[in-house]
């Protein structure tokens, strides 16, 4: 049983702000934290060592600075983790990202067979949900995406059997191993790290591999040259052309208040007006 | 991610000849358990723009199991503005999965070469949107909040909210076909049905048989969807935020809720503390809402809230700072106490409800 998890080191997306003047992202200071998707990912995979045996492994695509989301990782319990960094990577979109981890995550796969690749649902700074989709259509792995639940997964006979979040209900899928799974939110909670676990991260060695060391040769499939999405502008949301009409009574009694805005609202907007008298109905 | 990328400067551009040959704008219209998703009627209106942009026909695309709802949803998307439907049948296509719908996808994008094709930003249309591009190789912007067409070069410029909804960005997909995007139900209109409204049914085989597909749906639980909050098809919405300083005055919100016959939303700090349940935030990570009404109380109206619920017809915030930034994009604005004011609304809807009851 080998379980490999790609998570993603993200801006704790709460405490962004954005510079007035420059328009910019504001990074500085902003707290890096593992994305809190990927963390059910690490903690199903966890699981299912502690019930089945085996190893984790956790993998990043980013920055030098990404190691500390790695280490966090290997104080939960994970058993190696490797950092794909390099230059070349920059600028990836989501189809460049899932072509670099799917030939790092086969590259692992040469030294230990893996039976399950594990993402998050997906990352709250991009918000796509296009890697992990990405990475089980490069590997030509079986897909489930937004599984709440492992039901059953039995390795000697290479089956899985899983609940996926559909539009409306809850699919129950069956599949081969090995195969990729996206993990929902509010599945499992994360374990706390134990003392052991924490000393060991602190001094285990790292893996990094470059672009080389991940196995591609092929450069026009990574960073922004295997990027086939630009980014054409950034910019904030422009305020309505209108500001809001307030709304205030000579009175000041909340009473009025609401009477006045409730008058006002008949006038301007017919369609709530018409909505209101359905529901007097 | 796609907003990682840096940021190019405009540029006069040449498309590939062998792309120039991609043409029409294809909507996935996708269904579940005989149900079209509502999804796909908002992106078939929003596709009508850019088809009469771009000057090419509207085409809807299902992927259905034999039977007649193929057909019936091929009609559907006539009534909504298509011009013609593909349609695909094969036993394998009876409930979603991966497999068969990457493949039979990827097959008709290959056969009848769109320039632009639109998916619902739903758990079926992410996971079909990411296979279908990467199989295709081409550029895929999630989570599109306004999709127009950049006329210098015919290509698609998607406009997404990224880093949590702080920052707005508009990405295209120069040389590469077709060019794709998902929304989010709810983020577009619904167009308005036309009835009688006819189309071209251009049939297409799907050679895939169920003993090569290694994915079995065992079974289909449908949700009960009297416990759950319906909150994306509200038409009346009472949201509560911080400003209610305290969990037992979130009740002011559920009080104002009952009488208008409204759902009952929240902000995101709201529902991490715990005062409202997940499926009630509104926003960037939360739902996105389009109802008549929507009264925001104690909400300062950060950009992350704002991207889902700035699509209500008529937005009514009450908030104690006069600056807060929900002023700059409601309709009417209190400025006072959230829980002084919330109380006397709901005496006051509670009045006028029963005086257009005694006049009706």
């Amino acid at each position: 049983m080998h379980s490999v998890v790609c998570i993603k080191q993200v801006p704790d997306s709460a405490q962004i702000r954005v510079h007035p003047v420059t328009n910019t992202i504001m990074r500085q200071g902003v707290p890096a934290i593992i994305n809190p998707y990927d963390l059910f990912a690490l903690e199903e995979a966890l699981r299912l060592k502690d019930k089945h045996g085996g190893r984790v492994t956790v993998i990043t695509m980013g920055p030098p600075q990404a190691e500390a989301a790695l280490r966090k990782a290997l104080s939960y319990g994970a058993d190696e983790i490797i950092l794909v960094t390099d230059k070349a990577f920059a600028g990836a979109d989501t189809l460049a990202t899932s072509f670099a981890l799917a030939s790092a995550i086969r590259k692992i796969h040469e030294s230990h067979p893996v039976t399950l690749v594990f993402t998050g649902k997906q990352t709250i700074d991009g918000d796509t949900a296009q890697v992990g989709p990405g990475i089980a259509t490069r590997m030509e792995l079986q897909l489930l995406t937004y599984v709440s639940r492992i039901n059953e997964l039995d390795e000697a006979a290479g089956r899985i059997t899983v609940e996926r979040r559909a539009e409306g209900g809850v699919q129950l899928l069956k599949t081969a191993l090995p195969c990729l799974v996206t993990m929902l939110e509010g599945t499992n909670e994360m374990r706390r790290g134990n003392l052991p676990d924490q000393l060991r991260a602190a001094r285990h060695e790292l893996t990094r591999w470059d672009r080389v060391a991940a196995g591609i040769e092929d450069v026009t499939k990574i960073g922004l040259k295997g990027s086939p999405t630009v980014v054409n502008k950034v910019f904030t949301p422009s305020p309505r052309a209108e500001k809001a009409e307030m709304v205030t009574v000579a009175s000041g009694r909340p009473a009025d208040l609401a009477i006045e805005l409730i008058a006002r609202l008949g006038q301007r907007f017919p369609v709530v007006e018409a909505e209101l008298a359905r529901r007097a109905a | 991610m796609s907003n990682d990328a840096p940021v190019k400067k405009k540029r006069k551009f040449e498309l590939d000849p062998r792309l120039a040959t991609y043409k029409g704008v294809w909507v996935f219209i996708e269904h579940e358990r005989g149900q079209v998703h509502p999804v796909s009627w908002e992106l078939l209106g929003e596709g009508r723009k850019l088809a009469d942009m771009l000057g090419v026909e509207l085409a809807g695309v299902v992927l259905a199991a034999p039977g007649d709802d193929g057909q019936r949803f091929c009609h559907d998307a006539f009534a909504y503005g298509a011009d013609l439907c593909y349609l695909m049948e094969s036993p394998t296509l009876k409930d979603y999965r991966n497999d068969p719908f990457t493949r039979g996808m990827t097959e008709l994008v290959n056969t009848y070469q769109p320039e632009v094709l639109l998916l619902g930003a739903t758990t079926q249309g992410r996971d079909l949107a990411g296979s279908v591009a990467t199989t295709l190789l081409t550029g895929l912007t999630a989570d599109c909040t306004s999709l127009t067409i950049d006329m210098d070069n015919r290509s698609l410029a998607a406009t997404r909210p990224t880093f949590g909804g702080s920052l707005l960005c508009t990405i295209v997909t120069l040389n590469y076909r077709p060019q794709m995007a998902t929304v989010r139900p709810r983020v577009m209109a619904m167009p308005e049905r036309q009835e009688g409204r006819g189309g071209t049914i251009i049939e297409h085989p799907l050679a895939m048989a169920e003993e090569s597909i290694i994915t079995k749906v065992l079974d289909y639980i449908p949700d009960d969807s009297r416990d759950k909050p319906q909150l994306p098809f509200a038409d009346i919405i009472v949201s509560g935020g911080k400003g209610l300083a305290k969990q037992e005055n979130f009740q002011l919100v559920w009080d104002l809720a009952r009488v208008l016959g409204a759902e009952v939303g929240a902000s995101r700090p709201v529902v991490q503390a715990g005062w409202a349940e997940l499926d009630r935030q509104v926003g960037q990570s939360g739902k996105t809402v389009r109802p008549k009404l929507y009264i925001a109380a104690g909400i300062s109206g950060a950009i992350q809230h704002r991207v889902g619920m700035e699509g209500a017809d008529c937005i009514i915030a009450i908030n104690n700072d006069p600056n807060a930034p929900i002023f700059d994009f409601a309709h009417y604005g209190i400025v006072g106490d959230a829980l002084q004011i919330l109380p006397a609304l709901t005496e006051a809807f509670r009045q006028k409800l029963a005086t257009t009851r005694r006049a009706g």
